[in-house]
């Protein structure tokens, strides 16, 4: 078994050298076109028509599709296969950093920044930044919050990393996986214009994700109120990524279905968020009773009051 | 033969000689059949390579030994006693506290292959093993770190030993991290650079961490 790993593994050498030079050649191939549709749609929004964004969607979307169809043949049990969702620049990914902390009204982040390249590089890496902060952050956060106590002895609560890391992977993954899966069933009965891939779907997730990379290394403020307005904005900012994103895809059905849809996102990312806080980070208790009540058994008393 | 009844060879001419396929010069045979070398040998020529490889990351040049030869025995020698000196600290009978033996372990050899097939994926032309022999010897100042941790909190646990164990620990994750990036950035394509680096940066950052925020019991 050694041997037949360490045969493919020098297979995967050759054909990463083979295709080291092959992805400029489709990256060019693919941004330039879409580079002078995206012009004209920017001009033609001016005036507030979004019907021309949904056609030249549509455009761009076909035309991405079949150059998306020439990219991604490799058959999925090679490694090319999966080279093909790594083909992102440095410039690329973090433009995808900026458009999902800063997002425009109006612009699709799937339309304008990943324009069928989605890759797995920033879901990946963002999620598993975010897991590392969370803990870090909530760790730091108790200490600082418990530091005069003089029954605390500091603890670094590694098991909460395990806990962190299936969370956000789960949502990272697993919402994706069933908006996909909704959005497939609701295309088959209603023709909608825009749809995506999952692929995609994933994508948007991982860099809305991006923005609660800072807000947790804030979190350590021990201030509700601070915490509190953080959590607002913070959701304010990557739940419009995700509303801007979805909602052209559940526009043309039933309203009630397209509303509870965009709810149920936004319901799942502001659980998350809220979750998080809860559980990571310990209530700063501004004024904490006087250590009169004898601690009854001999373990470290780190308080964890929700 | 008729005409060689009469031939003959005289008894006190010696005939000798090899009957044997000359296969080029002798040497790479005789460096590669090690049947016959004592085993202190082999084991002191191991060694040896492993040393040197430890040398070649505290003074981290331009040389390719440790890509050319990798091998694996540094990593597990470094990531075990890392993994040990971790251990004794308020994790014995707590519920939340610092790593387990095999969460260390985990993390660092899943961490190290998803780094390598992170590098490969976007397009390095490093192989598996000499990326994962890399990031493996580069833990070495990092254990360093961790046994001058826990030597200074021999000596106590208060703000001065914080302050010391904090500032050993940046200047260890610092030079692990210069350290790797000097032996693997030359394999990654120039545009995708910062792509590579960061995730090793994550890596050795959640080891110090981990080192930086051992508590003895």
């Amino acid at each position: 078994i050694a041997c037949l790993i360490t045969h493919l593994l020098a297979e995967f050498d050759d054909a990463a050298n083979l295709l080291a030079a092959s992805p400029d050649a489709t990256t060019i191939s693919i941004d330039e076109p879409a580079e002078i549709p995206k012009n004209q749609r920017d001009r033609r929004q001016e005036p507030g028509r979004e019907e021309d964004d949904e056609l030249l969607g549509t455009d761009d979307s076909d035309k991405t599709e079949l150059l998306a169809g020439q990219k991604k043949s490799a058959p999925f049990w090679t490694f090319e296969y999966y080279q093909t969702f790594f083909d992102v620049d440095t410039y690329q990914v973090l433009d995808r950093i900026k458009g999902s902390v800063f997002p425009v009204p109006g612009k699709n982040f799937v339309r304008l920044y990943i324009r069928s390249n989605p890759d797995l590089y920033g879901p990946f890496w963002i999620c598993a930044t975010l897991v590392f902060t969370i803990a870090v952050s909530g760790n730091l956060s108790n200490f600082f919050i418990h530091l005069g106590k003089p029954t605390y002895h500091y603890v670094p609560e590694f098991r909460k990393v395990s806990i962190a890391a299936t969370t956000i992977y789960a949502y990272a993954w697993l919402v994706p996986l069933a908006l996909w899966g909704f959005l497939m069933w609701r295309n088959s009965k209603v023709m909608n214009i825009v749809s995506y891939s999952f692929l995609e779907i994933v994508c948007v997730y991982g860099y809305s994700l991006f923005v609660y990379i800072p807000t947790a290394i804030l979190w350590i403020i021990p201030q509700k109120v601070v915490r509190w307005v953080l959590m607002m904005f913070s959701l304010c900012l990557s739940g419009s990524v995700l509303v801007m994103t979805f909602w052209p895809a559940v526009r043309d059905d039933n309203r009630r279905i397209a509303l509870a849809t965009v709810g149920t996102v936004v319901l799942l990312h502001a659980l998350l968020s809220v979750g998080c806080l809860a559980y990571f980070f310990d209530a700063p208790e501004l004024d904490f009773p006087a250590p009169f009540v004898p601690v009854h058994n001999g373990t470290t008393g780190v308080t964890k009051s929700h | 033969f008729p005409g060689l009844a009469d031939v003959s060879i005289s008894e006190d001419i010696p005939v000798e000689g090899e009957i044997t396929v000359p296969v080029g010069s002798r040497s790479p045979d005789e460096d590669f059949s090690t049947l016959d070398e004592p085993v202190r040998e082999t084991i002191m020529r191991d060694l040896k390579a492993v040393g040197k490889k430890f040398v070649h990351v505290m003074y981290p040049k331009k040389s390719s030994a440790l890509l050319r030869d990798w091998d694996l025995w540094g990593p597990l020698v470094l990531c075990v006693s890392l993994a040990l000196m971790l251990q004794g600290g308020s994790a014995d009978s707590k519920d939340d506290g610092g790593p387990q033996f095999a969460e260390v372990f985990v993390i660092i050899w899943f961490g190290a292959v998803v780094i390598t097939l992170n590098s490969k994926l976007l397009g390095g032309t490093i192989s598996f093993f000499q990326s994962l022999c890399v990031l493996g010897y580069c833990v070495l100042p990092l254990t360093v770190a961790m046994l001058v941790c826990r030597l200074v909190l021999l000596a106590g646990a208060g703000t001065v030993s914080f302050i010391i164990r904090l500032i050993v620990v940046v200047a260890m994750f610092g030079w692990s991290t210069l350290a790797s990036t000097a032996f693997l950035a030359d394999s990654q394509p120039p545009n995708r650079k910062a792509l590579v680096v960061y995730p090793i940066f994550l890596f050795y950052f959640v080891i110090s961490w981990m080192i930086l925020t051992f508590t003895p019991q």
